[in-house]
Order: C-alpha cells, then sequence, then structure tokens
C-alpha cells in the first residue's frame, strides 16, 4: 500500500498508472465504445482513411482498426507479461540460489547465464521459434529459455550485498533455516531492482512478441495482434498507411507507459534515507 | 598486456565449448524428428533415411554433438541444406553487410547521443534535462520494425530522399542505401548511450582533479573538452561492449525489411526454408561474434583507462 501510495505521489508512475488503466478500461470496455466486430469482413468499407465513423480508419477487409486494436492489446499484453514474468520468477530464484550459496553452485549458475548471455537476444528466440515452429507455446518456451538471465544477475549481485548485512548475521544467531532465511529475509529486499528492471524489459518484449509475429512466428492469423496488424498492413502502406501507423502507435503508447512506471518504481520503492 | 590478452583468450575456451553445447542442444533435442522437420511433409521414407544419415542422426547424441564441433573447430560451421555450401562461405558473404550495419549505427547512435548528453549533464535537473530524457523514453518504446515501415513511408516512398532497401556499389552509394536501417538500430542504442554518457559526464564533472583544473586558471571550455568529456566517453566505450549483442540482434530484423543481405537475412531464409544447419551454424556465429566484439572492447576499455586491468 506504501509502495503505490509512493508511486501515486511521483508524476511519472502515476501517469503510467493512467495509461495503463486508460488502455485496459478502453479495452475491457471495447464492445460498448465500438459498434464494429473485429473479425467481420465488410468490403464496402475496406480501406476507409480515419474519421469520425472509424477512428483508426479500416483496413482492406473493411475492418475497423480501432476496434481491432483495443481487441488486441489483449494479445499484446498478456504475451509480453507471461514472456517478461515468468523468466523473472525462474532468474530471480537461480540469481537468489547463486547468490546465497556461492561456491560452485555460483560458478556452475554464473557460466550458464555466461554462455546464455552471449547469443543476441533476437537471434536466439528467432532461432528456437524457428525450429520448433510458430505458436504461441512455442514463442513462451524460447522466452522462458532466454530471458531470464538479465533477472539472475541482478538478484545475484543483490544477494551477495544483502547477505553480508548485519540483520542476516541476525538471522544466523536466531538459528533460522536457510530457506527461511533466503525466501523471507533476503528475497523481498533483492526483488526491488529486479521489479524496476522487469518495467524496462517489458516495454523491450512488447516491441518482440510483436517482432515474432512479424516474423511470422508468433501469434497466429486472424488474431488481431500488434504485430500482425502492422505486417498485414504493408502490402497497403501507401494507400491506407493509418492501417501500418496507429497499431504501431499502440506498441509505443504501452512502450511510454510501462517505462513512465519503471520510473516511478524506481522512486516508490527506494529506501529513505 | 599481450599476457593478460592471452589469458582472456584462454578463458573464453568454456565459454565457446558452453556456446556450441547449448545451440546444438537447443535445436537439436526439440521434439520430433529433424529430419522430416526440415524435409517437410513431403519427403519419401528414403529421402528421410539418406538425411538422417547424412546429418548423423543415427548416431547417439554426443557423437553427433562431437560431429558439430568438429564443424565448428574446422570452421565451416557445419553445410546448408538449401544452399548445399559450407556455412562460413554463405556467412562470409553476408558478413560485411552485418559489420557495416553495426558500425554505421553506433557512428549514428554516438553524432546522436553526444550533443543531447552534454546538453542534459550541462542542464541538469532542469527543463532541458528532463524534455531529453522524456524524448528518449519515446524513443526506446518505438518499435525498431515498425520505426522501419515508418521511415520507408516518410523518407523513402513519401520524400524520395532514400530507397527502400538493398545494397549498391561504392562507399558512397552503401552509406547512403544503409542509411535508414542503420538508423533504426543507432536510434535504439542512442537513448542507452545518451544515459550513460549523461552520467558519466555529471560524476567527471564533480571529480576533484575538474575542480583542480579549473583552480589553475583553466576556462571552462578547455576543462569540458580536455578533461571531462574524454574521461566520461570512455564509459561509453564499456557500454557498447555490453549492449553490443543486442545492437547486433537488431541487425537482423532490419536487414530483412531493407532486403540488405547480411547475416540477419540469412537466418530468417534458413528458418523459413527449414535449413536447421544454418540457424545451429548461425547461431554459433553470432555469439562468437559477441565474444569476440566483448573482447575487443574490454580491450580498448583497458588501453584508454589506465587504471583498469585486464582480468
Amino acid at each position: 500500500m506504501v509502495v503505490l501510495r509512493n508511486l501515486l505521489r511521483s508524476p511519472a508512475g502515476a501517469l503510467g498508472l493512467l495509461m495503463l488503466a486508460l488502455t485496459a478500461s478502453a479495452t475491457a470496455l471495447t464492445p460498448l465504445l465500438s459498434p464494429y466486430d473485429p473479425f467481420a469482413l465488410d468490403f464496402a468499407d475496406a480501406m476507409q482513411a480515419p474519421s469520425a465513423l472509424h477512428w483508426f480508419g479500416t483496413d482492406n477487409f473493411g475492418r475497423d482498426i480501432f476496434t481491432r486494436v483495443m481487441v488486441g492489446a489483449v494479445y499484446d499484453l498478456r504475451l509480453a507479461l507471461i514472456c517478461v514474468f515468468g523468466p523473472m520468477a525462474i532468474g530471480v530464484l537461480i540469481g537468489l540460489a547463486a547468490g546465497y550459496f556461492g561456491g560452485r553452485i555460483d560458478a556452475a549458475l554464473m557460466r550458464l547465464t555466461d554462455v546464455v548471455w552471449a547469443f543476441p537476444f533476437y537471434v536466439l528466440v528467432l532461432a528456437i521459434v524457428g525450429v520448433l515452429g510458430p505458436s504461441e507455446t512455442n514463442l513462451y518456451i524460447a522466452f522462458f529459455i532466454v530471458n531470464w538471465i538479465g533477472y539472475a544477475r541482478i538478484v545475484r549481485g543483490e544477494t551477495l550485498l544483502i547477505a553480508r548485512l548485519e540483520f542476516i548475521e541476525a538471522t544466523r544467531v536466531l538459528r533460522y533455516g536457510r530457506l527461511q532465511v533466503m525466501l523471507r529475509h533476503i528475497l523481498p529486499n533483492a526483488l526491488t531492482p529486479a521489479l524496476v528492471y522487469s518495467m524496462s524489459d517489458v516495454v523491450l518484449t512488447v516491441q518482440a512478441v510483436a517482432a515474432m509475429s512479424f516474423f511470422g512466428l508468433g501469434v497466429q492469423p486472424p488474431a488481431p495482434e500488434w504485430g500482425l496488424l502492422i505486417v498485414e498492413s504493408i502490402d497497403f502502406m501507401r494507400e491506407a498507411p493509418w492501417m501500418t501507423i496507429f497499431p504501431g502507435l499502440a506498441i509505443v503508447w504501452i512502450g511510454i507507459a510501462f517505462s513512465l512506471l519503471g520510473e516511478g518504481l524506481s522512486t516508490a520503492l527506494k529506501p529513505k534515507g | 598486456m599481450i599476457l593478460a590478452i592471452l589469458k582472456r583468450l584462454l578463458m573464453l575456451v568454456p565459454v565457446l565449448i558452453g556456446i556450441t553445447l547449448l545451440s546444438f542442444l537447443l535445436l537439436q533435442i526439440m521434439p520430433g524428428d529433424p529430419a522430416s522437420r526440415a524435409m517437410g511433409t513431403r519427403a519419401s521414407a528414403e529421402e528421410l533415411q539418406a538425411m538422417r544419415e547424412l546429418w548423423g542422426l543415427d548416431k547417439p547424441l554426443w557423437v553427433q554433438y562431437l560431429y558439430f564441433l568438429r564443424d565448428c573447430l574446422t570452421g565451416s560451421f557445419g553445410v546448408s541444406i538449401f544452399h548445399k555450401q559450407p556455412i562460413i562461405t554463405l556467412v562470409a558473404e553476408r558478413l560485411p553487410y552485418t559489420l557495416a550495419i553495426v558500425a554505421y549505427s553506433t557512428v549514428i547512435a554516438l553524432v546522436i547521443a553526444l550533443p543531447f548528453a552534454i546538453l542534459a549533464a550541462a542542464n541538469r535537473g532542469r527543463l532541458a534535462d528532463v524534455a531529453i530524457r522524456q524524448v528518449f523514453v519515446v524513443l526506446i518504446a518505438v518499435p525498431p520494425f515498425w520505426l522501419c515501415y515508418v521511415l520507408i513511408l516518410g523518407l523513402a516512398l513519401g520524400m524520395g530522399w532514400f530507397p527502400t532497401g538493398g545494397v549498391g556499389e561504392g562507399l558512397l552509394e552503401n552509406l547512403h542505401r544503409l542509411f535508414l536501417p542503420s538508423l533504426v538500430v543507432g536510434l535504439s542504442t542512442a537513448a542507452l548511450i545518451q544515459q550513460s554518457l549523461r552520467a558519466a559526464l555529471i560524476d567527471t564533472m564533480q571529480a576533484d582533479y575538474i575542480d583542480t583544473a579549473r583552480a589553475k586558471g583553466l576556462r571552462r571550455r578547455e576543462v569540458f573538452l580536455r578533461h571531462v568529456l574524454p574521461n566520461s566517453l570512455i564509459s561509453t566505450i564499456s557500454i557498447i561492449g555490453v549492449r553490443i549483442s543486442w545492437i547486433i540482434g537488431g541487425t537482423v530484423v532490419v536487414e530483412k525489411i531493407f532486403s540488405a543481405p547480411g547475416l540477419g537475412s540469412l537466418l530468417i531464409d534458413a528458418i523459413v526454408s527449414r535449413d536447421l544447419p544454418v540457424i545451429r551454424g548461425l547461431t554459433v556465429f553470432f555469439a562468437i561474434m559477441v565474444v569476440l566484439v566483448n573482447l575487443i572492447t574490454d580491450i580498448c576499455y583497458a588501453l584508454a583507462d589506465p587504471r583498469v586491468r585486464l582480468e
């Protein structure tokens, strides 16, 4: 609660939350806001420029782009959030174990992160999904394999620092169990920088999942996922640029929202003094 | 120094083995038969069998890995099914374009980031600093693949200033043709460089030796150009080193869109044609590139800053 209050007090955090709340409510209320069906074809209305009737215009099949972008938010946010917070859970546990136990466990886990770190993100994700075949599940598999390393590194570093502090030494005097110390006392403190990092990770992951469908390796048509909306618009870019512009702006909007939220979180979570 | 570099090279050996092992495992123990995955559903049983023998898929897994390691060590990285050529031949043809985009985009990123970092650091906490920060927040939120099309729409199709893609003859023409793809990669790097350079500038400006320089009567401009800027730029080297993997990864996306025949296009084409050996060999090659560039930036960093030792 304190964090939320601090978050709302920082202008960046409040604005970020507001933008996300607007997105969420617009998406939830799309059936009420828009009289159009996101999937129904209506060739008489094809490629209409943005107007009072069609705020973002219509696509080559006459579908209302505003409606499709709003419905598409569900796909992009679901993909991005799972692809960030799933691997984050893995990375946090690995980093915690490496930092707390040290020694061989640490050395082995850190060598593993070194190796995964060497692969360019897009190359590894594209290669894995390319070999597994395009599907949402395979997209998750690829991101879970790749995306945990940042968190493992951050949490390991934090754990090393925290484990040296006096209050952790005190737990040893009190004969607390290792698991209890790790999960109840170190983890909550080590989590803060990982959480701040996860916000900028969401920004890049929204782009990455959209890029995957752009290469035909993510969500499959006719889902109105934003990357798909962009790839489907390319052939009509000259005649109907709004088909390309608006889904991209949606990605930018979400990116800005999470960037601001991250900025707000980093001030809200900063220890006092 | 040379000894330290040799030591670093030696330490790379386990990482390189890890890279080959990971690529092998990830792309080999996938569910299903790699041969039928590569050949598609139309291949006959004999063709599939021939394929398995050619790839050594009938051998135990560790033998297959040793085959793959041998291919990497001999420098061929395997043989493409689609092109029927050693992967290194394909890589050699395309590497110059990818390296050109990496270098070009880094220069563009520096040109964009430098003035904004100086402006922000000089006006720390004031309107200019805050405004610049917000501009870069927006910039980071722009998806590169979409930006490619926006630039094509505006500057190539709209204004006609740039071609929509491809490569040409000679340096000048390629500088022109590769500008838009390099700009897209450069913009995402610029945001990172601007942030770190701003922080480094502010740090350096508060250092004692800067006060000393001012106290002995040097002008502000001289102190800045001769002391603050060079010392701050050193940290930028290591930022580029750390982010090089991201920069190289970014080229994959833009190459395909601007039809530049680089490594990224090769990777995407291999995925489309299910050319498993190319996907695997290229993945390893990309990782080796990142590791080598990291080493080079570390060496540059140590050369530029005598306090840093290569470990």
